[in-house]
């Protein structure tokens, strides 16, 4: 048989799946076959109800321990010695876990952070505007709002989040070498086991120290401690820049939704579902054999859902392809669904919202420094993103 | 008359019912998971929201019936 066609991890539009995806979508009735960059054949599914399927049912799992597990580039997953966190885990173990740490993010938990996360974000707005221009949003803005807020929850010293930034986002980058992924993961694992050991003795009134003091083992904290520092850091940065791009590039729209604070979260669904920017956490692999919409998947196999894909679903989302930013639609799968729907997702809202909020108030005549079609967009990631976003305001120079 | 039916032990505090409905969800403080504070949807704008949360509840936690 003939080797499945590549998956497409970079995109040629910013706002589109790749066509090769669609494709499965719209004319293979939404399952196929695809040769990942580890070389390995997967399943794909692209249609927003067989993904919710696949997110809701225990024959798919999280495993990554488990050989048949998707990986997307050669080379083994590095583990930092660390035992399998949330992510990783199946039920019922996962429920455990789940629900020791779960309410630290409820959306009233949430609410309660705002006041300090607005000072944060003012914080760096000044420092920008203090600053020369053009700037970087994304160095001064979008990467340390939600790298701080991350590091203040779980208790991390603000001296070490250079520390952090630089090695959380080599573990994210595609093209990082397995070596350096390696010392780069033992390096955070290090420094996380000698904080985590600090707060042991007398634990401090922070994320970490809450989850020792309910008698949580150090080591199952010390892998949710590595978990929420990556998936808390560079995905809300990244919705940051991909958002106010967007915004700009819309100016009547983004007046409308400024007239309106009731119009900021719903406008913040859409940029999720439109960028879908962490589409390739969604993998699995099935344990029973499976049957999609006819299609039967054997046990052992890696399968990945094309959330991408299923998030400008035609038939999910009238109008798919255009972004609508008073839309409202909630049942996008850009924060996963199924029992790992994503655990940071109402401390991601809060701060997109604060931020959208409070920058195009704060600067009414910000606008981008480098055309929007020819900033350098994260092709070679994990998470989609921008590497850079040159803003200026003021007078034209 | 519609009720809301919560099933505890499928819940994994996605939170996604609180921000569908807040007048008619709440999470617990410790573990995250869903109170229902009006089983009984009022009228027909409330029986909607009360559908939407159904639906982008990730973990089928929820549920309506007659
Ligand atoms: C816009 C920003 C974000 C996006 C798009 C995003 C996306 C996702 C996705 C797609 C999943 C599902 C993975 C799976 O099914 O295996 C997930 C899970 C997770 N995310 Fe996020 N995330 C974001 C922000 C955050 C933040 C801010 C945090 C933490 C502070 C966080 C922590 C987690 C954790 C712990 C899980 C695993 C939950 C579980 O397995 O039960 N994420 N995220
Ligand atoms: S949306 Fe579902 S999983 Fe999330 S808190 Fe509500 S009932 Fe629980």
């Amino acid at each position: 048989m003939a080797t499945p066609p590549a998956l497409q991890t970079a995109r040629h539009c910013p706002y589109a799946p790749p066509q090769e995806h669609t494709r499965i979508r719209d004319a293979d009735g939404g399952v196929g076959r695809v040769t990942l960059g580890s070389g390995q054949e997967a399943w794909v599914l692209s249609r927003l109800d067989q993904i919710r399927t696949m997110l809701t049912d225990a024959r798919f799992s999280s495993d990554r321990q488990d050989p048949n597990f998707p990986r997307f580039s050669p080379g083994g997953r590095p583990t930092g010695g660390m035992r399998p966190s949330l992510i990783e885990l199946d039920p019922p173990a996962h429920g455990a876990a789940r629900r020791a740490v779960v309410g630290e993010f409820t959306v009233r938990r949430m609410a309660d952070l705002r006041p300090r996360i607005q000072e944060i974000v003012d914080e760096h707005i000044d420092a920008m505007l203090a600053g020369p221009r053009p700037a970087d949003l994304v160095r001064d803005l979008a990467l340390p709002v939600p790298s701080l807020v991350i590091c203040e929850q779980l208790g991390v010293p603000y001296a070490d989040h250079d520390f952090f930034q630089v090695r959380s986002a080599a573990v994210l980058r595609r093209d990082t070498s397995a070596e350096d992924r390696d010392r780069v993961v033992h390096e955070l694992v290090g420094y996380l086991k000698d904080l985590i050991a600090s707060k042991a003795e007398d634990p401090p009134d922070d994320l970490l120290g809450r989850q020792l003091a309910q008698g949580r083992d150090p080591e199952d904290v010390l892998s949710l401690a590595f978990l929420l520092l990556i998936a808390g850091h560079e995905t809300t940065a990244n919705m940051i820049s991909l958002g106010v791009v967007t915004l700009l590039e819309r100016p009547d729209e983004l007046a409308r939704m400024l007239e309106d604070p009731e119009r900021t979260l719903p406008a913040i669904e859409e940029l999720l579902r439109v960028y879908t920017i962490a589409e390739f956490a969604n993998a699995r692999v099935t344990t029973e054999d499976v049957e999609i919409d006819g299609v039967v998947i054997p046990a052992g196999e890696p399968v990945v859902a094309l959330s991408n894909a299923a998030n400008h679903d035609p038939s999910a989302f009238p109008d798919a392809e255009r972004i609508q930013l008073d839309r409202g639609a909630r049942n996008h799968v850009a924060f996963g669904f199924g029992i790992h729907q994503c655990l940071g997702q109402n401390l991601a809202r809060m701060e997109l919202q604060v931020v959208f909020d409070t920058l195009f108030r704060r600067v009414p005549t910000l606008r981008l420094a480098t055309p929007a079609d020819e900033l350098p967009y994260k092709d070679d990631a994990f998470i989609y993103g921008i590497h850079e976003l040159p803003v200026t305001w003021g007078e034209a120079a | 008359m519609t009720r809301i039916v919560a099933e505890l032990d499928r819940c994994i505090g996605a939170g996604q019912c609180v921000l569908a409905d807040p007048g008619a969800f709440d999470q617990r403080e410790d573990d995250g998971t869903v109170v229902v504070l009006e089983e009984h949807p009022a009228d027909d704008t409330a029986v909607q929201r009360a559908r939407t949360a159904v639906d982008t509840c990730p973990s089928r936690t929820l549920s309506l019936v007659e």
